[in-house]
């Protein structure tokens, strides 16, 4: 990449290793998996709107295909959207040039990780071919998923590919913050979305090795006839629960951390401010993986566990609060006294300020032993995380493109479609999330598609929450086609359109160039990518 | 005036004796009541932090929208105190409600896991897509989920019952609604959970632990009769007749 190319030529994105190009095509597979994950989403919100078989074949068999659509949906958009989304493509794009590095650590190596992640997408796509479809969810507990007919080896050598993918992109996210930062650049002077990133990626890294211990051992139960988790001969059942949430709890915050960080530097660039309190937010963040290795039995509260420890880790667990209470504050701080201007990426923070209360608080409950051995496991507790995991983190992967549009493509977003696209996006999770909140009180259990013992008022509440599953598809739709629209045909950018502090809009061309800055970066301990008011 | 004292004194540790024991022995522990007092408090509490939150979140974003061009924010620069209080108030803030919640949680906890002593004993075995029910003198239901038929799980209004499960293949979840409680099945342990069942009435227990391609259907009547009833009915089903 010594010369700026002309014109395209498949090869040089492929065998790229540039960040920006490996960003761009972490986005893709991001977004390809997002929309198929989102089709499940569909089929399995179609087919909750009435008691009965909908669209499933009968009430017999129905099963096998809607328990498919479940396990592709959880584990697409988990492993295949959220952590490449924000992991992959935001901290590609934007980690060397928030630092002023050239380009990451190891570049061929970053290669290496996208490549890793794009196997894994062609291998969860054999979900679609294969006759013996997964049908475990993205969780794959056992003795179900050994017994299942299901073919548990596409799961898992899909977890190891992302995974593989994540522990290396970890390293070299890490090595590149800690030894690539521009000369002068302190700590206390990073942007908040290279904190995020920093304590996501060392959660990562410490917890996706016992993610794949986990399945591997569940790989030798099904085909060499082990016995790790088969009592009858000597293992436990909950020894893989305790190490899949040991890793997938943590995941969580791989996912809360970069999208609270790219909220962080939307406002701050919108509000023109600093952030309030950086260093309570900073410490907050580091709170977290502190934490984040005590609470995983919060996923076990009605598993078993000794009493001891559901108690203990309810504790740990609603401590979490400490933490992402001090974010949340800086959060919100950072619009006080601000110049705020509206556009599209400040309409998802200011939807992000909701959905982050919304969801944080409904987990409060979840927290309590005693309130989740009912909530648990019902759509209350689905409701909850669709909220914070789901349409927060969503939303910020979306907020992110749309922020960093300009830079990436080097055109403005047209603003109106992004407009009804966000507007859609907004109302549509109200109207499919609020309707299942209410009836997970009443007891509707998760991973049903019939639900005939249940009062019939049940179904009124399916069909509200399915008009809005349908209502955030168009807005995704009109959100999506519009950066490809906006990329071809939008208004040229300039350099920082948002009139922004942070080094990959004041030292950058637009699109960046190879190598990134012009001129090589050196700040002074003045600097912030947030001093608008010295 | 010192007997004055010790009269009222004595009169105080009474009326607190008689007041203790108007909430021990007699009253029957109802986990589930307690669950929905429980549950209003948390929504409560959940609703002050969202409303202080929101408001202050919408209020400062109408209130410092920019009104000129090039106009920039003028958040304050925090003296070191002034950081370290905004991080320690708000900290020690989340954290007492933290406790608080905590302490309720757990109170409300005892309640699920201390069984009372005169409870009404059910094994409970889990089967990808059946639940069946084992009494003490060995007589054995279910439910039949498709037909409608069968007795499900009996119960004498007024008694606990305290259920011990265990599941023959996958995890299973035994779930109640209407007592706000569940706990998971699995094969090489045995778990428990208890309910009270208050009135004469049919309610339903539901897996909710994903269990393959029937597990929206695994679920069974839970029939509460008058204790002379269940008697009665138990007694038919040892001798081989129909249930109730």
């Amino acid at each position: 990449m010594s010369t700026a190319s002309s014109g395209f030529k498949l090869s040089e994105w492929i065998f790229t290793t540039d960040h920006k190009r490996i960003g761009i095509l972490y986005l893709i597979g991001s977004i390809a998996a997002f929309a198929l994950a989102g089709i499940m989403a569909l089929l399995i919100r179609i087919e909750q709107s009435s008691p009965g078989a909908t669209i499933v074949s009968d009430v017999y068999t129905g099963g096998e295909q809607y328990n498919v659509w479940l396990y592709f949906h959880g584990a697409a958009m988990i492993l295949g959207f959220l952590i490449p989304g924000l992991t992959g493509f935001a901290a590609n794009y934007l980690i060397p040039l928030m630092i002023g590095a050239k380009d990451v650590a190891f570049p061929r190596i970053n290669a290496l990780s996208v490549w890793l992640f794009w196997a894994g997408i062609v291998v969860a796509l054999l979900t679609f071919v294969v006759p013996d479809k997964p049908d475990f969810m993205w969780t794959g507990y056992p003795p179900y998923s050994i017994k299942s007919g299901g073919n548990l080896a596409l799961y898992v050598f899909t977890v190891h590919l992302i995974g593989f993918s994540s522990i290396l992109a970890s390293v070299n996210f890490l090595v590149t913050i800690i030894y690539m930062r521009a000369p002068g650049m302190g700590w206390m002077q990073l942007n908040m979305f290279i904190w995020g990133s920093f304590t996501a990626l060392i959660i990562q890294l410490v917890f996706v090795p016992v993610l794949a211990a986990a399945v591997t051992l569940l790989l030798f139960d099904r085909y060499l006839g082990t016995h790790f988790y088969d009592p009858s001969n000597g293992g436990d059942v909950l020894l893989y629960q305790n190490l899949f949430w040991f890793y997938s709890h943590p995941a969580v915050y791989v996912i809360f951390l970069p999208a609270m960080g790219i909220f962080y530097e939307i406002y701050a660039t919108m509000a023109k401010n600093r952030i309030f309190n950086y260093k309570a937010a900073v410490y907050g963040m580091i709170g977290i993986v502190v934490v984040a290795g005590e609470v995983w039995v919060h996923h076990l509260y009605y598993s078993g566990m000794p009493d001891w420890i559901r108690i203990g880790q309810m504790v740990t667990t609603l401590l979490i609060s400490v933490p992402v209470g001090l974010m949340t504050i800086s959060m919100f701080g950072t619009l006080y006294k601000g110049a705020i201007t509206f556009n599209i990426p400040m309409y998802y923070g200011v939807a992000a300020l909701y959905l982050l209360l919304i969801g944080g608080l409904t987990g409060i409950p979840l927290a309590m032993t005693v309130m989740a051995v009912h909530l648990g496991e019902t759509s209350f507790t689905h409701a909850h995380f669709h909220f914070i995991m789901g349409i927060f983190a969503t939303f910020s992967v979306f907020a992110a493109v749309d922020f960093w549009f300009p830079k990436i493509s080097g055109r403005m977003l047209h603003v109106g479609r992004a407009k009804v696209g966000f507007w859609l996006n907004f109302i549509g999770v109200n109207v499919t999330f609020w309707p299942l909140f209410i009836i997970g009180v009443d007891g509707m259990p998760r991973r049903y598609w019939d639900y005939s013992q249940f009062p019939a008022y049940f179904a009124d509440y399916h069909k509200v929450a399915t008009i809005g599953a349908f209502i955030v598809a168009v807005g995704m739709i009109i959100t999506v086609s519009n950066w490809l629209f906006s990329a071809i045909s939008g208004e040229k950018a300039g350099n920082n359109p948002w009139g922004s502090k942070s080094l990959e809009w004041t030292h950058t061309e637009t699109p960046p160039g190879p190598g990134n800055f012009p001129k090589d970066v050196v700040v002074d301990a003045e600097w912030t990518p947030y001093n608008y008011s010295r | 005036m010192k007997r004055v004292v010790s009269a009222m004194a004595m009169l105080g540790l009474g009326l607190t004796a008689l007041l203790a024991q108007a909430g021990a022995p007699g009253a029957v522990p109802d986990p589930a009541a307690s669950w929905n007092h429980l549950w209003r408090d948390v929504l409560i509490d959940l609703f002050i932090i969202g409303a202080v939150f929101l408001a202050a979140g919408l209020y400062w974003v109408f209130k410092y929208r920019a009104t000129r061009e090039g106009q920039v924010g003028e958040g304050p620069k925090l003296s070191k105190m002034a950081a370290i209080s905004f991080a320690a108030v708000p900290a020690f803030l989340f954290m007492a409600d933290d406790f608080y919640l905590a302490a309720k949680g757990w109170t409300v906890w005892n309640e699920y896991r201390n069984v009372p002593r005169n409870a009404l004993e059910v094994k409970v075995t889990g089967s990808m897509w059946t639940w069946s029910f084992e009494y003490e003198n060995g007589v054995t239901t279910i439910f039949d989920p498709d037909s409608k038929t069968g007795d499900g799980l009996v119960v004498p209004v007024g008694k606990p019952v305290v259920l011990r499960m265990n599941s023959v293949d996958v995890v299973h979840s035994f779930f109640l609604p209407e007592h706000r409680v569940k706990e998971d099945l699995m094969p090489g342990r045995v778990t428990y959970l208890w309910f009270q069942p208050k009135a004469v009435g049919e309610t339903i227990a539901t897996c909710s632990e994903y269990c393959g391609n029937r597990h929206s259907f695994m679920w069974t009547k839970v029939k509460a009769v008058p204790q002379a009833e269940f008697d009665q009915w138990l007694a038919n089903m040892k001798k081989g007749g129909q249930g109730a």
